[in-house]
């Protein structure tokens, strides 16, 4: 099995399985836990894309 | 007296958690099968949910051709990839057995892919650490 995933789309599955993982067994109640999961998600597609334009000002 | 208020005030501040046999066996059943811990203790949905996170991390990782490190005492981050690979527990050893895992990186999809391996056996951990808490009462 050879499977090439993009850049993005690994980080995007990357944050969906750690965010279900966190909001999972960080939080007590099942509100907390997928309000705690979106959180983790956006923080982690939020850090690639400013991380991406990080590094396109810097290239330039 | 002081003693008697102190050991009062400390039995307050510090609930305990008497260890069961069944904190044991969603300690353990969890690293060895992910998400296994809350199963046997009938946490359905999020057995499942962590069941498929950290499966699909592993599998995605290994699509990915990514490596499996084997104990070694070598480069320090090669022993701590194999401490996070493990992690994974019966994922890491049915890959293992069948040689999966062992190709020579190439491609940065293939780094990717090593990390994920990583990353699933480390959120393995911290789910089979729940699992404990949600036996021992300390979680719901």
């Amino acid at each position: 099995m050879n499977l090439q995933l993009s850049h993005f789309s690994a980080a995007l599955l990357f944050a969906v399985c750690a965010s279900v993982v966190f909001g999972i067994t960080q939080r007590e109640n099942r509100k907390d836990m997928m309000k705690y999961g979106a959180y983790c998600f956006s923080l982690f597609i939020g850090g690639v894309i400013v991380a991406g334009w990080a590094m396109w000002l810097l290239k330039r | 007296m002081a003693n008697g208020n102190k050991s009062a005030a400390e039995a307050v501040s510090t609930p305990s958690y008497p260890l069961t046999g069944m904190a044991i066996a969603a300690l353990v059943v969890g690293w060895v099968v992910p998400g296994a811990g809350h199963l046997i203790q009938r946490k359905w949905i999020r057995g499942i949910l962590l069941l498929a996170s950290v499966f699909t991390m592993f599998f995605f990782g290994l699509a990915m051709q990514g490596k499996i490190y084997s104990f070694n005492t070598g480069d320090l981050l090669d022993i701590l990839g194999f401490f996070g690979d493990i992690g994974a527990g019966g994922l890491y050893m049915t890959a293992r057995l069948m040689g999966l895992g062992q190709e020579v990186i190439f491609r940065a999809t293939a780094d990717y892919g090593t990390k994920f391996m990583i990353v699933a056996g480390l959120l393995n951990i911290v789910c089979a650490i729940d699992a404990y808490h949600i036996a021992i009462g300390k979680k719901k």
